[in-house]
């Protein structure tokens, strides 16, 4: 059976003729789901949201429902909404499809979910190396503005919400929530410890903050038009609705592709929706879901079990897409952005690029992550000069294991599972080349390979 | 503790004894409480928490209940499960909370602490042979408690400015610095100016002032005392003398009625520094700048060593036999100061009832600047009322002394530690009396004095003040006097001696708060020795509502006087 795309989020994009204005929009049904959906109590809309079972997008999968359930009932501070469009992720493209294609679905998602939370005001946070992203969205607001369903009273119901857009400053770590609030304050984007600057208690100006990914804002918009129940129909047990799949990298087409979550593999998706590995390469590796997420090694035997409950052993191609999938085989879902390697590459130098990422990305803020980020890349970046070290394999090994979990935010996390996911499964990749070196040959040259350009 | 923390004490684990510490408490104080350490660098209690440092890293559990039913989950034992968290927490930003489990001697804490001292070094210049702050650098201990005795670091090594002058009392070297931010949060919360900053990022994040404008904040110099390292160092101490050979002693600033409470380093008879010691009730951990500089002026020319009799030197015995004829004479005044320690003040009282003199003073004010400088720029006003030395606030001139001067009723004047040149009497009002001086300095008016004498500077001596809070503090001697300078207290001693008032009088503190205790109401029941470092608070009664001049500052709200 070839699989199919299921697009619920990318619906009407790249059709023919559909483009990013309002009228379009409207035309294809937008805007009638706001209609409905502001004459409904707020906390129905919580509801819905809760029972839809959607989790976040934007990495860590926190259920989104239970996420704006945070806020206090007590509260009497003004809630804020942001829209985190902070995509920065090396290997994650989907935000930017929404922004550019269909900035109006993520707008009604906006403004539906602050009505939900009943915020005073949202933001959208975009990064800053989105200029056209930011000018279409402020653009795609004016739209809005015009008709009713942002600003004063929206659709005539009594409720009022502006959206700012507000560009970052070029920093990976403002897509981490108390980093992005911290920025958005105006202030140096270091993440904010948690204790006690939990967003939906202290956030933005030390009031409840919701931050939510900007698809997972713009799903919210096609959960309340099909309704939260119908909506967890979709996708498998845990993980509801579908993922728009970022591939890029060694496979014949490299692209977005919405899939129902858990309805195909990572076979499926790379060989029948991506045609397969370049002519004559085979697959060896992939980051499942953006640069953070541990690596998986073709020929790696997973156990997983499946749904009677039964054990089975599987490879990297029988992985099912989903977030309990692939939680299951040691990784996880992250932002949905996957990254092939194939067998051209040399997986010392994807190490040394991605170390370098994150020692360029690192705020600096806490003490493992700041001093480990920049050691780890300096190792990378030796062994990839020919000046490795046999223990330097091991080295690296364990200064992430100093790093993980022992960090403000995640970032800690992000750059500690590169390094430990590509010692545990390539470390005879990594020795060979250094023992190469230190013999004097030179191994079959690689092509040169880069994540970040 | 006070009785109110008692009555929210929270029952905590640490290390698998429950322990009882107050609620609100974070696990850094409550070990503190514990007499144990968990390590920190960028924690300070009088501080907000930033918890970038990591290095207070502790493993926390709670007691498991089920998730559905809500009952406690036992063990076989019959005791309650513990939910340890797999993930680390930081110490200084977990607060104590009913049955908290706390582990700091497991391997993954181990692994915290030894991880986050193997990072910071990885950069470090590891200059301690150089570096002012060694002997008292928190880095320096923590890497012999969690360091490595070998590096695994063969990179190269970031290399950020050193000696940035980045204030007029301040040398920042960036490659020592570990980026804690206390500095930083000193001046946005403590000054309330912001002064620093961070720029870079990652392992190139540099400490840096704000572009063109220098930390020249008279409490600048808090920061080199709270940098966990020596990237603040200043530049009065900078490569001075190495702090293990610096004896301290506590000692009471004299900038102002404040009473900031502080400690003089010495050696060999030679001050090299002061900073501020911890009082919560006056000053904080906090000190100003221009008060850490007042000892250069025990060490500065014209101090007054040899007592002169007449423009000649003279033995003391012999200058004291001097001034006790020309106190013999009827119609004697006595300048007092607010300067002179309560004993001193207690003892010139004494003196002045004998020979029957009138007891002038002088107000010295100054501008305040609501954080630790008072508007009373002197350390001891309040003790001279309290002693009965005077009653009411002084003036801020002598035109009244020079008026009796005029009218002959004065013929002796003895002046105590005041210019009285500055205070308005003139040339020829000094000249019409016989002139006694005990001061520090040789005054302007020398040349008018019959008998100059010195005494000791407030590190010299010995002694408590009264501060604007009603609060007695002592201060202890750090340095000895110059060779051949009386202690006030013994010249006014033998001074009560030789005019035959009061023979035996004790020079020394213990005998004299044995009188003062008995007659002053305010003293009864304290004792010189039993004086607790942080001072006690004493009974103004009526003397609280006389003008004062000061206004709210740190912790002193003039309504509460």
């Amino acid at each position: 059976m070839s699989v199919q795309q299921r697009r619920i989020i990318l619906r009407h994009i790249d059709e023919p003729g559909y483009t990013a204005d309002i009228d379009c929009y409207m035309k294809h049904g937008g805007y009638a789901t706001l209609q409905a959906a502001i004459k409904r109590p707020a906390a129905d809309l919580v509801q819905e949201v809760v029972d839809s079972g959607l989790k976040g997008r934007g990495g860590a999968g926190f259920p989104c429902g239970v996420k704006w359930r945070f806020i206090s009932p007590k509260n009497t501070k003004p809630v804020y909404l942001i829209a985190n469009a902070d995509e920065s992720e090396p290997g994650t493209f989907k935000d930017r499809q929404i922004i550019h294609k269909d900035p109006h679905s993520a707008i009604e998602g906006i403004i539906l979910s602050a009505y939900a939370i009943q915020a005073k005001q949202a933001f959208i946070y975009i990064r800053g190396e989105f200029p056209m992203g930011a000018k279409i969205l402020m653009l795609a607001i004016e739209e809005a503005r015009a008709k009713g369903f942002v600003g004063e009273n929206i659709c005539g119901s009594g409720y009022s919400c502006d959206i700012v857009v507000h560009r970052g400053g070029g920093a990976y770590v403002c897509g981490e929530e108390t980093g992005l609030i911290e920025s958005l304050e105006g202030k140096r984007g270091y993440p904010r410890i948690k204790p006690p600057y939990f967003p939906a208690v202290l956030g933005l100006y030390q009031c409840p903050t919701i931050v939510n990914n900007i698809e997972t804002l713009t799903t919210v918009r096609y959960i309340l038009e099909m309704g939260g129940k119908e909506y967890a129909k979709i996708g498998v047990p845990n993980d509801a609705g579908t993922h728009i799949w970022g591939v890029s990298g060694m496979v014949q087409k490299p692209g977005y592709y919405e899939i129902e979550a858990g309805k195909a593999t990572v076979g499926q998706l790379l060989n029948e929706l991506c045609g397969g590995p370049l002519p004559g390469r085979k697959f060896k590796a992939i980051i499942p879901g953006g640069i953070s997420t541990k690596l998986l090694r073709f020929g790696e035997k997973f156990k997983i079990k499946d749904a009677d409950g039964n054990e089975k052993e599987i490879g990297v191609e029988d992985i099912p897409l989903s977030a309990p999938g692939l939680m299951a085989c040691g990784s996880s879902l992250g932002s949905a952005g996957m990254i092939v390697m194939d067998d051209s590459v040399d997986m010392t130098e994807v190490l040394a690029n991605t170390n370098a990422f994150f020692a360029h990305e690192s705020c600096g803020q806490c003490t493992p992550c700041r001093y480990g980020s920049l050691w780890i890349a300096k190792i990378s970046k030796r062994i990839c000069e020919g000046q490795g070290r046999l223990e330097d394999v091991d080295l690296l090994k364990s200064l992430a294991d100093q790093v993980e979990m022992r960090t403000v935010c995640a970032l800690g996390d992000a750059l500690a599972w590169p390094v430990q996911s590509s010692v545990n499964k390539f470390r005879d990749e990594h020795l060979a080349k250094i023992q190469a070196q230190l013999d004097g040959k030179s191994l079959e040259p690689k092509q040169p390979w880069s994540l970040v350009k | 503790m006070s009785e109110t923390d008692k009555a929210t004490q929270v029952t905590i684990n640490y290390d698998g004894q429950d322990v009882s510490v107050p609620a609100g408490y974070n696990l850094v104080q409550a070990a503190q409480l514990l007499g144990k350490e968990i390590p920190h660098y960028c924690y300070h209690e009088k501080l907000s928490v930033s918890g970038n440092c990591r290095m207070c890293m502790v493993q926390i559990g709670t007691p498991m209940r089920d998730r559905a039913t809500g009952e406690p989950v036992m063990d076989e034992n019959g005791k309650q499960k513990i939910g340890w968290s797999p993930k680390p927490a930081i110490g200084c930003a977990t607060t104590v909370s009913p049955g908290l489990h706390v582990r700091t001697d497991n391997d993954l804490v181990k692994g915290c602490r030894n991880g986050v001292t193997e990072f910071l070094l990885a950069n470090h210049p590891l200059d301690c042979p150089i570096c002012d702050k060694a002997g008292e650098c928190r880095l320096q201990e923590y890497s012999s408690q969690y360091g490595r005795d070998y590096s695994r670091f063969v990179e190269h090594k970031v290399v950020k400015p050193k000696h940035v002058d980045i204030g007029p009392r301040i040398i920042l070297d960036d490659e020592r610095c570990i980026l804690c931010s206390r500095c930083i949060r000193f001046c946005d919360e403590v000054i309330k100016e912001s002064f620093l900053g961070f720029t870079e990022r990652g392992s190139h994040a540099t400490l840096s002032i704000h572009p063109g404008k220098p930390f020249d904040h008279n409490y600048s110099l808090n920061t080199v005392d709270i940098c966990p390292v020596g990237a603040l160092t200043s530049k009065d101490f900078r490569f001075q003398m190495r702090v293990w050979f610096l004896k301290p002693v506590n000692s009471i600033c004299t900038e102002s009625s404040a009473g900031v409470n502080t400690k003089v380093w010495s050696r060999e008879g030679r001050v090299y520094r002061i900073t501020p010691r911890r009082n919560d009730a006056v000053n904080d951990s906090w000190m100003s700048d221009s008060g850490r500089m007042l000892y250069k002026k025990c060490e500065g020319s014209g101090r007054l060593v040899e007592p002169q009799v007449g423009g000649h030197h003279m033995g003391s015995e012999e200058t004291l036999s001097r001034i006790a004829v020309l106190l013999k004479n009827e119609k004697a005044a006595i300048v007092a100061s607010a300067f002179s320690s309560v004993e001193e003040q207690f003892l010139l009282k004494r003196l002045a009832g004998a020979i029957h003199a009138g007891v002038h003073m002088i107000s010295h004010t100054q501008k305040g600047d609501g954080l630790l400088i008072s508007e009373d720029a002197t350390p001891n006003l309040r003790g001279a009322l309290l002693t009965g030395l005077i009653s009411r606030i002084p003036s801020d001139n002598l035109r009244a002394l020079g008026d009796k001067i005029d009218a002959g009723e004065v013929e002796t004047l003895v002046c105590v530690r005041e210019d009285l040149v500055q205070a308005g009497l003139s040339q020829a009002q000094l000249d019409k009396v016989n002139l006694v001086y005990l001061g520090t300095h040789t005054p302007s008016f020398a040349q008018s004095a019959n008998v100059l004498m010195g005494v000791p500077t407030v590190f010299e001596r010995a002694g408590s003040f009264v501060n604007c809070q009603w609060r007695i503090q002592k201060f202890a001697q750090a340095v000895p006097p110059p060779r051949g300078v009386l202690s006030e207290l013994t010249i006014l001693a033998k001074l009560l001696d030789l005019v035959g008032a009061c023979p035996g009088v004790a020079a020394t503190l213990s005998p004299a708060w044995q009188q003062l205790s008995k007659e002053v109401p305010a003293f009864a029941g304290l004792s010189y020795d039993s004086l607790p470092d942080e001072g006690a608070l004493v009974d103004g009664g009526s003397l609280k509502s006389l003008p004062f001049v000061e206004t709210a500052h740190l912790h002193y709200t003039p309504n509460a006087k």
